[in-house]
């Protein structure tokens, strides 16, 4: 069992989830996406940190996000978000 | 005429939801969801951000106004094209004039005076209903105020209105998403229903229902457990009075009513119109386009336009011109008629005029006097309009006021047109608004006009304050041996010395006597030596009065500097009432009761003590016994402090053994109750920390050498050191206890307070069951602060623990030097009547304000476990590390 690391780059967030999401196979026991770079997310953006919660789930690997600012921390918690992930700094 | 669409806005929306299909609800989740999305991720914006998105909003508005305008006439076949221009111009220009400047976002208001900062925190998702109407201009300001709040809104337009509309939401949706709105941000619910609304209404995601529209709207967006702004109906009375502006009232009111052909619901319904003025009011209307309606049209048209069944307006007849309605009832009127006008002679279901008509036609009634005319405007208004709207029209300010005061209206429009008056910034400085807030009286829960602050959870910051504190003392305090021969320096016409018979006796009245003023008319009243009583007080009042007294001394103890202060008080404010001036209270800033301000005449007042313990020369305290009543009335307030304090040891040089010893420990506590106290100061503190060191150094001088002058000296000026502590910060539990448990035992009050003082420091310094709230102190400091004492007094320990157990073993070991009972079974009561009487001591004790300002908050069983401890007696707290109290040295004395 590993872990999956990925920064996410704000100007692609929902590419670069869509990605982890397709490229998650099951096998690690996490996935850390770094999202201190990212200062604001949109609606696209949401959605697919939702979609890809989704896909984590089903195939049992936790999701950490690292580096979540306090605003976009507060969307998630908006939309009821937080409990899907753990958060580090 | 034309047949315009019912309005809908009186049918009742079921609250229940009703069964909606899988699809449909399938839709109304995908509309919340995305209006909850875009409302979580506008929590991100800023005030920039916010700002620019509205100003592109508002110039679109601005210029499909006439389109909009246009579609709604077409679409809902009510009021006036031209007229529903401006009112989407008003809806973007004007509101954006109000809140283009206003901070909505973050910190919104900083009130540094105050310590507060209000901060803004959107609402989320609102749900929106908007009327029939005013469709397009109320989507377009709720649409505007909505992003300057940064909230997301799912419109559910009245379905007769739908069209225009959803057309409204699309040109303000799209220029916010242009300029960086998040996407989703309006929906507009295609074909809403009942049900839909229904379901929206108690939607969890939902966090406002914004209700526009009739009472049926209104109640069940008040009814769906959800908060909300329901703003609704009105009936706007009108009262013309006599010293108004005849041409300028008439063409306001026909503005008014006429604009939108009357759908504004602030629109002018009865105008009643004072009799003096009755004839030339009405011939003014008529000569400006009015048609004067007689008894048969009157008949005619009230059958017409109001449904008898229901006694509200006919809906057919709602925004649609004079002339329309005239034809439509039979009438014969001139083709450019703007207004139909019906005498009325009362308000009510048999005069169906009187209700709300939003259509050009306008009930008229004459007023044979101003209250006849109040009164009726009273009756328009409580015949459902209250809260909304009123006008007046007068040059009379106190009849103006008289309206504004009679009627129950949001609004109160002021000579100008009620209608475009009432929705702000046109016609005065009201906000501009498409809302309007009717009080509980219409069913809303605000008579504001709603606007952008009703559009955010406003949070306010609440800094800690520092609350101001005072030291407050006599103006001048002479001491040491023979200051009172500073007497001779206040001048006196006539001087009233109170005293105690003994002190009379002995030889102290000749002694203050002799160094008053010379060509002093002087009066000696002498009054028993016990708390002072009504009667005493009463007779010193009178001798005051008889004397004309300029200046009073009061020599004594605190029982008679007490009598004269209350002698004083009454002498100087007649009115004073005692029982009424001793009113509990928990501040002495905030407290209810005020004492009199106000003197018929004046006294110095001079205190010579002449025992070293209660300090009542500079304290603002007394108490007073009513035989009559049983009842004991402790007042306390900063007028009572005496002007001069003489602090004379020669006085109290005789003391007895037993008296030393019981002001003595009276004093000591007084300063160990006022270091600790929530209310210390660094000012009070000081004299508290004196005071202490003093007590223990000279105390037992004092006790074993009565005439050791230096002893005696320092012991009299710690007793005033100290209550100049406690006067500023007060006592605590200790004497909170030892007043309920003296009392009822009949025990005296400095051998009360010494019974209890070990155990009461042994409490305070523990970690409290239960912390006492204080702006005052940071953290816990009792415990401290009883180290700093025994460092102050040199009796060594480490660490604060032991200091305060050395602290209170030199306590008790002063106590018992100066032979002190250390137990209340000593005394002699017995443990069963102990027993039975500490339920109620304690109860009492807890009532005493004393207890108050005490750091820890007493709780009842632990002042029930202190009488216990008291009774019991010795091992406060672990053992003695300490020097032997007599041996002690402090410095600095």
């Amino acid at each position: 069992m590993s872990a999956v690391c990925l920064n996410i780059d704000e100007t692609r967030v929902v590419q670069a989830l869509r990605e982890a999401g397709d490229n998650l196979d099951g096998t690690e026991a996490e996935a850390v996406l770094d999202f201190s770079s990212v200062h604001r997310i949109d609606p696209g953006a949401l959605l697919a940190i939702e979609a890809f919660a989704g896909i984590a789930e089903k195939k049992g690997v936790k999701v950490v996000l690292r580096g979540v600012n306090i605003d976009v921390y507060k969307v998630l918690k908006l939309m009821k978000l937080t409990s899907r992930f753990s958060f580090v700094n | 005429m034309k047949v315009s669409e019912a309005i809908q806005e009186r049918v009742q929306i079921p609250l229940a939801v009703e069964a909606l299909s899988a699809e449909r609800l399938a839709y109304l989740e995908g509309l919340v969801s995305q209006a909850k999305t875009a409302a979580a991720v506008f929590s991100q914006f800023t005030q920039a951000d916010v700002d620019r998105i509205v100003k592109p909003m508002v110039l679109a508005g601005m210029e499909q106004a006439q389109h909009l305008a246009r579609l709604a006439v077409e679409e809902t076949r009510l009021g006036v094209m031209e007229d529903k221009v401006i009112k989407n111009m008003v809806a973007c220009e004007f509101v954006y004039n109000y809140i283009k400047d206003k901070r909505t976002v973050g910190v919104i208001r900083e009130i540094p005076e105050r310590n507060l900062i209000e901060m803004a925190e959107p609402i989320g998702v609102l749900f929106s209903l908007t009327p029939i109407t005013n469709p397009t201009s109320t989507v377009l300001f709720k649409c505007i105020m909505a992003i300057k709040t940064r909230n997301a809104v799912i419109f559910s337009p009245h379905p007769k209105a739908w069209h225009c509309c959803a057309e409204a939401v699309r040109i303000m949706y799209e220029a916010a998403v242009k300029y960086g709105a998040p996407e989703g941000v309006f929906t507009c619910l295609d074909s809403p229903t009942l049900p839909d609304n229904a379901h929206l209404m108690k939607h969890k995601d939902v966090g406002l229902i914004d209700a526009t529209g009739g009472p049926g709207v209104v109640k069940a967006a008040y009814s769906s457990g959800k908060p909300a702004l329901g703003v609704g109906a009105g009936n706007t009375p009108v009262y013309f009075e006599k010293t108004a502006d005849v041409n300028t009232a008439v063409v306001d009111i026909i503005v008014s009513k006429t604009f939108d052909n009357g759908t504004i619901c602030a629109s002018e319904q009865t105008v009643v119109i004072d009799d003096e003025i009755y004839d030339a009011v009405l011939k003014k209307f008529v000569e400006l386009g009015a048609h004067l309606c007689n008894e048969k049209e009157t008949k005619l048209l009230e059958r017409s336009v109001i449904d008898p069944q229901t006694g509200f307006m006919q809906p057919l007849a709602v925004g649609q011109k004079a002339t329309d309605i005239a034809r439509f009832v039979g009438l014969s009127v001139k083709p450019d008629t703007k207004l139909l006008i019906a005498p009325i002679q009362g308000v009510g279901r048999e005069h169906p005029l009187s209700v709300e008509k939003l259509f050009p036609v306008l009930a008229v009634y004459r007023a044979k006097s101003v209250t006849e005319a109040l009164r009726v405007c009273v009756d328009v208004n409580h015949a459902g309009g209250i809260g909304h709207t009123a006008v007046v029209f007068s040059r009379n300010e106190e009849i103006i006021r008289k309206f504004g005061e009679v009627i129950n209206a949001g609004r109160i429009i002021v000579n100008s047109p009620g209608s475009i008056g009432a929705l702000g910034a046109v016609y005065n400085d009201l906000v501009p608004t498409f809302s309007f807030g009717c009080g509980t009286g219409g069913g809303n829960s605000t008579t504001d006009n709603v606007n952008i602050f009703h559009y955010l959870n406003i949070k306010r910051m609440a800094r800690r304050t520092q609350n101001h504190m005072w030291f407050r003392v006599p103006n001048q305090i002479y001491f040491n041996m023979n200051a009172v021969e500073n007497l001779r320096q206040f001048p006196s016409l006539s001087t009233i010395i109170v005293t105690s018979p003994l002190l009379e006796q002995i030889g102290h009245v000749d002694i203050v006597r002799r160094h008053i003023c010379p060509k002093t008319h002087v009066h000696v009243q002498v009054i028993p030596d016990a708390e002072p009583e009504v009667k005493v007080i009463a007779e010193g009042v009178e001798a005051l009065n008889f004397y004309k007294a300029d200046q009073i001394i009061a020599l004594g103890g605190g029982s008679v500097i007490d009598a004269a202060k209350i002698m004083k008080l009454k002498y100087e404010s007649p009115e004073a009432d005692l029982e009424y001036l001793a009113a509990p209270f928990l501040d002495l800033r905030k407290r209810v009761v005020q004492y009199p301000t106000e003197k018929v005449s004046r006294a110095r007042l001079i205190a010579i003590s002449t025992t070293s313990g209660t300090g009542s020369e500079v304290t603002p305290f007394a108490v007073l016994t009513d035989k009559a009543s049983g009842r004991k009335v402790t007042l306390a307030d900063y007028s009572l402090t005496p002007d001069v304090a003489v602090v004379d040891p020669q006085f109290v040089m005789s003391m007895p053994k037993g008296l030393t010893a019981d002001t003595g420990i009276d004093c000591l506590t007084h300063a160990l109750e006022a270091g600790v106290s929530n209310y210390a100061s660094p000012y009070t503190d000081s004299n508290a920390m004196q005071a202490i060191r003093m007590v223990f150094k000279y105390l037992p001088i004092a006790y074993e050498h009565p005439s050791d002058e230096e002893a005696r000296s320092m012991m009299h000026n710690a007793a005033c050191i100290a209550a100049m502590a406690f006067s500023n910060a007060s006592v605590g539990v200790n004497h909170a206890l030892a007043h309920a448990f003296g009392a009822r035992f009949h025990v005296a009050h400095g051998r009360a307070n010494a019974l209890m003082l070990p155990h009461v420091m042994a409490y305070n310094a523990e970690v409290p069951t239960k912390f006492m709230p204080s702006p005052y102190t940071k953290g816990y400091v009792a415990d401290k602060k009883y180290a700093t004492v025994a460092d102050l007094l040199g009796i060594g320990g480490h660490t604060v623990d032991e200091k305060v157990k050395n602290l209170i073993h030199a306590t008790e070991q002063l106590l018992d030097q100066l032979g002190f009972p250390r137990s209340i079974a000593e005394l002699g009561i017995s443990r069963e009547e102990f027993e039975r009487a500490v339920p109620e001591v304690a109860s009492i004790a807890f009532e005493d304000p004393s207890g108050r300002s005490n750091p820890r908050m007493p709780m009842m069983k632990e002042l029930e476990a202190l009488f216990w401890k008291a009774y019991e007696g010795r091992g406060a707290k672990g053992e003695c590390k300490a020097t032997p109290a007599s041996a002690l040295n402090p410095t600095m004395v």
